[in-house]
């Protein structure tokens, strides 16, 4: 089992690292998709090898993955209607939303 | 033999996982990335067939590979961001971030690997989970059981679905 979360946890550190230094919006999305995904294999990896008769980690596995796939639907959105205003989706061009 | 087959498959799948998830956030393609990512998302979903979670597989495959990487795919074209020339933060926002990133890293691997799990179960024993059972806990209301959740997903797809709407419409 230790295999397994020493696979998420690099995925997690790499999707960290990623959404630190990446400037562009859509690959900070790719990132935060690691990081989701790396919680969903500790999650399942969990389940089956610490209480393989219950099935919670399979089901926040599967609401997971539902949430994930929402909530990038939702971002691109965004993503695409922000190009559509500023022709850029570079973080150091959005800077005048704060104002 | 069976052993055997089961571990090279889980090396495979976490080598992928390992290289792709490191080269999805250090190229500079962005199209790579997305591409890198796909193979990430495909390797996760092998790690669900070997734990016997073959629902969960086909869920990752379908709704990742098949909807979520296509968006993405989809957007990178659409925004043009290809070839992007700030891929990347300046070299001192690097540095800093992958010191903290690797010193992350390295101490939650010293948590997992100095704490002993009470594991329960051999890892190749035949114990899937049968669309049976899904079905029954994902439509009952009682103690296990997920209709809560599952409706409230529902809602929550649906206002995902009028949000998207309303934000992409042409003013």
């Amino acid at each position: 089992m230790e295999y397994y979360l020493i696979v998420s946890t690099v995925m997690l550190i790499a999707g960290i690292y990623g959404f630190l230094v990446r400037k562009n919006l859509l690959a900070m999305l790719i990132s935060i998709e690691l990081v989701l995904n790396a919680t969903d294999i500790n999650f399942a990896a969990f389940n089956r090898f610490l209480y393989p008769d219950h099935l919670e980690g399979h089901f926040f596995t599967l609401f997971g993955i539902a949430i994930a796939a929402a909530e990038t639907a939702v971002a691109i959105a965004i993503i695409i209607n922000i190009y559509r205003n500023m022709r850029s989706i570079e973080t150091k061009d959005i800077e005048d939303m704060k104002h | 033999m069976g052993i055997a087959l089961h571990q090279i498959v889980f090396f495979v799948a976490a080598i992928l996982i390992i290289v792709c998830s490191i080269l999805t956030v250090t190229t500079k393609h962005l199209l790579r990335s997305a591409t890198y990512l796909l193979i990430v998302l495909f390797s996760t979903a092998m790690l669900y067939f070997l734990l016997d979670y073959t629902f969960l597989g086909a869920a990752q495959i379908i709704v990742y590979a098949g909807g979520i990487v296509v968006l993405y795919v989809f957007s990178i074209f659409l925004t043009r961001s290809n070839k992007s020339l700030y891929a990347f933060a300046d070299k001192g926002k690097l540095a800093s971030a992958a010191v903290a990133a690797i010193a992350g890293g390295v101490i939650l691997l010293m948590c997992i690997l100095s704490h002993s799990f009470a594991l329960q179960v051999a890892p190749t024993a035949d114990n899937e989970v049968t669309m049976d059972i899904i079905g029954q806990a994902l439509t009952g209301t009682g103690k296990y059981q997920y209709l809560l959740p599952f409706e409230a997903v529902s809602i929550l797809l649906l206002a995902c679905i009028v949000g998207g709407i309303v934000i992409a419409r042409k003013k």
